[in-house]
């Protein structure tokens, strides 16, 4: 089984995000492997160990993604691809999608892994519209993941449970982080890593043009923010203090 | 005038609440009809009608309720090249969004998530983007033909106009290869006694809270003031509590009267789910936590103290 894993470089989400002067998040400051990427690698490793194959690990991002590309390797990711072009500096959600969905298909994957959605831009758009382009059908948010034969099972998150959802592959999962806890990288896993094959290609080779973004930044104002209230010690009486907003909110 | 198609999304044969708070926008912005896919969607035209919408374009298919994604983008594809829209609108909700991320790939016109406020501007549409953590705001101009645009729940009141719609049977035929992503069971875990999305008061815990075993605290609170309890993502995260208890970004948004976050640092991605919170009290050891710059009240102390004493002397009140 041929298992392809999304996977992307953020901003580390312990650290604070800072803004560069053009109003953007900044990406020069510490960079990891997002943390639902790496559960994503931890699902594909496991179907992998059940079922045998393969798992490939492909990322769009600059040539400094190597790093995080490099962490799913030492998890134990057998290859990668690297799609890293000048031009795709600021890709929107569907030019993401569509050189990805270029990448993958030249991978004639059984399954593809993405995280529910990124730490950085948390929208959670590609990964619909990376199915679409692929021509797989979609099984989302899923907790729990089986695959017998030729057919993947998932058990997908709801408001207010799950459910059983069914489909054959080739599909698209989109995994949540209560999937699988990610294994640590252990020494023989980094150091199989260094030489594990990091393809990487740009635009051209994947015969993608670059697309109009879907919109123009107009401007960029300060969001009305909440003025700070009163912040107080507890030396006992907080409760009380407490139970006075709550009563001046007449929800008391 | 602008047409504007909003996506009625429906669950279990209910339109959704964000789907209405969306109705009331899209009659600023021109002449609104709505599509409503899968069991209860004639129902749900005659709500949407009192809403606003003129049209609403419905079948009951269903392939729409069984199959995720494919047949209800297959149906929007077929009406968007009947109708031609210039504007659709979704929620950005689990379910909506990956309709609208399937049918922008369709059409190739990308789309516009995470949205806050629409209007119209010289015969286009600018969108309002909350950005890091909703510290900041961006205005987008749509380039695209339709421009599909998902809106957060709750940045919206909803209100009828009293009219009624005229029902349009949406005929297109779900063709077997789209019937893919089966949903072949639903099961339901969490018995929910005031809904999260609906609560008058929502105490959210966070990594603070020292772990699992811990919110029943926050339930006993909950129970006392008839709310409900949500959850930082980095819990959810952790495995303490489960995904439908998230207030955040991409969980759920939530506006209620009385917002009490117990441990929570305030990371953006949870404040942008809670932060038009009309009162907002939060309970940390950190003074210097970025959730006290917003909190109306915040309160420097150890959560599990000052929460079982709270819930004591809320009971006190009510009965005393």
């Amino acid at each position: 089984m041929k298992i392809v894993v999304t996977v992307k470089q953020v901003p580390d989400p312990n650290s604070n995000l800072t803004l560069e002067a053009d109003n953007t998040i900044s990406r020069e400051k510490e960079v990891v492997l997002d943390p639902g990427d790496e559960c994503g690698v931890e699902e594909g490793l496991q179907l992998k160990e059940a079922h045998g194959g393969e798992v490939i690990l492909v990322s769009m991002g600059p040539e400094r993604a190597r790093d995080a590309i490099r962490k799913g390797l030492s998890m134990g990711a057998d290859r990668a691809v690297l799609i890293s072009d000048a031009q795709l500096a600021g890709a929107d959600a569907l030019l993401t999608a569509r050189v990805l969905a270029a990448a993958i298909k030249q991978e004639q994957p059984d399954l593809v892994i993405c995280a529910t959605e990124s730490y950085d831009g948390s929208t959670g758009m590609v990964p619909p519209m990376l199915a679409e382009l692929l021509g797989f059908p979609q099984l989302t948010f899923a907790k729990k993941v089986e695959v017998a034969g030729s057919t993947v099972k998932v058990h997908r998150q709801t408001g207010d449970g799950y459910q059983v959802v069914e489909a054959a592959t080739p599909a698209l999962i989109t995994v949540t982080a209560a999937i699988a806890e990610p294994r640590y990288a252990s020494l023989k896993g980094i150091m199989a890593a260094r030489s594990k094959e990091i393809k990487q290609v740009g635009l051209g080779d994947l015969g993608v043009d670059k697309s109009e973004p879907a919109e123009t930044i107009e401007g960029v104002v300060d969001a009305e923010s909440r003025k700070a209230g009163e912040v107080i010690e507890d030396d006992g009486t907080a409760v009380e203090k407490i139970v006075q907003v709550l009563a001046a909110a007449k929800v008391l | 005038m602008a047409s504007i198609l909003v996506y009625a999304e429906l669950n279990e044969g209910k339109v959704a609440s964000t789907s209405l708070e969306l109705m009331a926008k899209a009659r600023q912005l021109g002449d609104v009809y709505a599509v409503a896919l899968g069991s209860g969607a004639k129902a749900a035209a005659g709500v949407l009608g009192k809403h606003g919408a003129k049209a609403v374009h419905v079948s009951e298919d269903s392939a729409f309720d069984d199959y995720i994604a494919e047949p209800a983008t297959d149906a929007l594809a077929a009406l968007y090249e009947k109708e031609k829209p210039d504007l659709i609108l979704f929620g950005f909700t689990s379910d909506s969004r990956e309709v609208a991320g399937r049918l922008a790939a369709r059409l190739g016109v990308g789309l516009i998530s995470n949205a806050n406020d629409v209007t119209a501007k010289g015969g286009g549409f600018v969108v309002k983007v909350p950005y890091f953590g909703g510290a900041k705001v961006a205005s987008m101009k749509a380039n695209a033909k339709p421009a599909i645009v998902l809106v957060r729940p709750k940045s919206f009141e909803a209100s009828e106009t009293g009219g009624a719609a005229e029902v349009k049977q949406l005929d297109v035929a779900i063709a077997a290869s789209s019937k893919r992503a089966h949903i072949t069971e639903r099961v339901a875990e969490a018995s929910e006694k005031v809904k999260l999305e609906d609560a008058k008061v929502v105490i959210s815990g966070g990594r603070g809270m020292g772990g699992p075993q811990n919110f029943p605290l926050l339930e006993d609170l909950a129970a006392a003031l008839g709310g409900a309890v949500g959850a930082s993502r980095a819990v959810v995260d952790a495995g303490w509590v489960p995904y439908s208890m998230q207030v955040g970004q991409t969980g759920k948004s939530v506006r209620p009267g009385v917002y009490i976050a117990v441990g929570i640092s305030g990371a953006m991605q949870h404040t942008v789910g809670m932060k038009t919170s009309k009162v907002i009290i939060a309970i940390n050891k950190d003074a210097e936590a970025p959730i006290m710059k917003m909190a109306d009240l915040g309160v420097v102390g150890d959560a599990l103290k000052i929460v079982p004493a709270l819930t004591a002397a809320v009971k006190a009140k009510k009965h005393g």
